[in-house]
């Protein structure tokens, strides 16, 4: 699904480079978690796949499905089928949370030469599966993200991923701001989405996300690399003794 | 003291040729009164500072400027929405294109009847906010409105009419030079929604008067035609009464020249005035609003809201000024005014003022500039959605706060599709 090789990144202010070589494979199905100290990369990672600007990119790869994803703008990578899910969700003011997920959904539509979603399916799919995060109409009325609680956003978050169906989701400090049955109801909304054809890259500190989201595979970033990657006990073993060990190791 | 020499040459080159329209004693005396007004204060220049950021050589010149005749495929403003319709053609009364003067509620005259009959009413009203208005800073050209208004009507509003009065400029005539002046008074208890649209000529002067008893009401709404070389210099002059209020707003999508003037007078307490405006501009487009606004009774609302959205060279401008007179406690003024520069040619002038000599008063006023939201921009971005119709849609968010100023959600439904048409034309 995802092949990352060697892959560079540097700031575009100042040349700082933060990806010093990242190597990753995902294959199709499958959720990898990418876990790691604090400026380890792990955001900047699912900036520069996701085509924010501030970066460049100077060596290496990224192709989803074999589609090379660096030569993209930010919007075809979505329609490629990427999406991340922001650590912190951008507050919009003045477009309602509806028109926001009416467009994104049928932007991606029109560049697959599908329909538009007319307004009363659209409406349909949309209630269904709010209810499910428990995003009420209001929250859906309101503008994007504006006034929302921690929660709230993030939800908002995967409704829009729900919405989209994307093949490959990179979740970027889900976790972070949310209380215990946030975290929950978001990892269930998570869990709902996984299938054989759409895999998952979930950032995180802490391993009590990975709890809630079983990963197949999980990752340790350290200073711009990928330094070890193992099954879900390399977590636990992360939430039991931190990272210095494993940083010792990999020296 | 006489005038400064090019003020005054401007000045008698403007009235050069020029005669007062004739009609009752009063509508004289009144025309006369205005056009002393006119060459004591001289026309406007580029040096005085009510006009340092707008040139008004086309608004002076002798001729009107060559304005092409834009000709839309789209649907007319307001159209579907009942209402009674009022047609000038390049400033001149279109009795045919125009409903029957009569609507429950309201009595509607054509302002050259009015000014012809002794003793009608709007003796005590016309020309008379205007000149109120000349202080503390001069408005020449709206003096000139009233000396030489041609065309216009004369509205009282006793009730509350089932329809707004639709007043329809049309502009056929590539040189024409139009001169509107409307009076309108606005009884105790009575609620009236005027609405306009159209460049009305390719120049137009348009000068309205608005007397609101106390606890009236008074809903303002137009957009400005689309013709991209039209001129208009608009002024509006509002007085209100105690619990009165007054609610305006203005799109302004094109045209060459746009100066609209709004002065208003909160003259008995609790009364409320609320005017707001969005403009797009695009290229040639120089758009100005010039507000001013006098507290001068007890718990007083006012509130001025303007979004200007601007790129290729396009210029906003905005003056707006809150004055609370001493004793005009508990007032509360809010003032904003904003542009959203959509390039780095485009620029915006804004001029926010407060003067206040009351103690017990909530004044606010910001003015910002800025480009799109990157990070907005981006989240969008990363949704599937174009930076096109990113930029669009940041940009109706952005004039969002503008048009929520208006009430009626019929009128608001129909600006914002044409907000939208516009943006959706841009490549």
């Amino acid at each position: 699904m995802l092949e990352i090789k060697n892959l560079h990144a540097e700031l575009e202010e100042g040349g700082k480079n933060i990806l010093k070589g990242v190597d990753l494979s995902i294959g199709a199905g499958q959720v990898h978690a990418i876990m790691g100290p604090n400026g380890s990369g792990k955001s900047t990672l699912s900036y520069v796949l996701s085509g924010r600007g501030g970066y460049t990119v100077t060596q290496g790869s990224a192709a989803l499905e074999g589609v090379d994803l660096l030569a993209l703008e930010p919007e075809e990578r979505a329609a490629a089928g990427l999406f991340l899910a922001f650590q912190y969700p951008v507050e919009i003011p003045g477009v309602g949370n509806m028109t926001f997920l009416r467009t994104a959904v049928n932007a991606q539509r029109k560049s697959r030469d599908e329909p538009e979603m007319s307004a009363g399916e659209f409406l349909k799919v949309v209630r269904d599966k709010a209810k499910t995060l428990k995003i009420d109409a209001d929250m859906l009325k309101r503008p994007v993200n504006v006034g929302f609680s921690g929660g709230e956003k993030k939800r908002n978050e995967i409704l829009q991923m729900a919405m989209l169906e994307p093949k490959m989701c990179i979740l970027d400090e889900t976790d972070s701001g949310l209380d215990v049955d946030a975290m929950k109801l978001v990892a269930e909304g998570v869990n709902a989405l996984r299938s054989a054809g759409r895999s998952f890259l979930v950032i995180t500190h802490y391993q009590r996300l990975l709890d809630h989201i079983q990963p197949d595979v999980v990752h340790i970033m350290a200073n711009g690399r990928i330094v070890k990657t193992g099954g879900p006990e390399l977590a636990l073993d992360v939430e039991n003794n931190g990272y210095a060990d494993i940083l010792a190791e990999v020296g | 003291m006489g005038l400064p020499k090019l003020k005054a040459d401007t000045t008698t080159a403007r009235l050069a040729g020029l005669a007062l329209p004739q009609g009752a004693p009063w509508a004289n005396t009144a025309r006369n009164a205005a056009l002393l007004r006119t060459t004591a204060m001289g026309l406007p220049g580029k040096r005085d500072e009510y006009w340092r950021y707008t040139d008004p050589a086309t608004l002076n010149a002798g001729d009107a400027p060559k304005a092409a005749v834009f000709v839309s495929d789209e649907r007319p403003p307001f159209d579907g929405i009942d209402r009674l319709k009022v047609v000038f053609v390049d400033g001149v009364f279109d009795a045919a294109a125009s409903d029957p003067m009569a609507l429950t509620g309201i009595e509607i005259t054509r302002l050259s009847d009015a000014m012809a009959q002794p003793g009608h009413w709007a003796a005590n009203l016309y020309g008379v906010l205007e000149a109120k208005g000349q202080s503390p800073v001069d408005r020449p050209l709206a003096a000139f409105n009233t000396a030489f208004a041609s065309d216009g009507v004369v509205i009282r509003a006793t009730g509350k009419p089932d329809r707004p009065v639709s007043l329809i400029y049309l502009h056929r005539d590539e040189n024409s030079d139009a001169v509107l002046h409307h009076v309108i008074r606005v009884e105790t208890g009575a609620d009236l929604t005027v609405v306009e649209n159209g460049p009305g000529a390719a120049r137009l002067s348009k000068v309205m008067e608005v007397e609101i008893a106390d606890g009236g009401a008074f809903h303002h709404v137009r957009t400005q035609g689309r013709a991209h070389e039209r001129r208009a210099m608009t002024a509006v002059f509002a007085r209100l009464g105690a619990g009165a209020s007054f609610k305006s707003f203005t799109l302004t999508m094109n045209g060459a020249l746009t100066r609209n003037e709004t002065v208003i007078w909160l003259e008995g307490d609790n009364g409320i005035a609320h005017i707001a405006g969005a403009c797009v501009g695009d290229g040639a487009f120089h758009h100005d609003d010039t507000v001013f606004i006098t507290h001068d009774a007890v718990g007083c609302e006012s509130r001025q809201v303007f979004k200007k959205v601007l790129r290729n060279g396009a210029t906003g401008v905005f003056q707006g000024k809150i004055l609370v007179k001493p004793g005009a406690q508990k007032t509360d003024g809010y003032q904003i005014s904003q542009s959203l520069l959509l390039d780095d040619d485009s620029q915006f002038l804004a001029k926010p003022e407060l003067e206040i000599y009351a103690d017990d008063v909530v004044c606010s006023h910001g003015s910002t500039s800025g480009a799109i939201d990157e990070t907005a921009m981006f989240y969008l971005q990363s949704r599937g959605v174009s930076k096109r119709e990113a930029t669009n849609l940041l940009t109706l968010a952005f004039l969002a706060e503008a048009l929520l100023e208006i009430e009626d959600t019929r009128l608001a439904a129909d600006l914002s599709d044409r907000l939208d048409a516009w943006l959706a034309r841009r490549r």
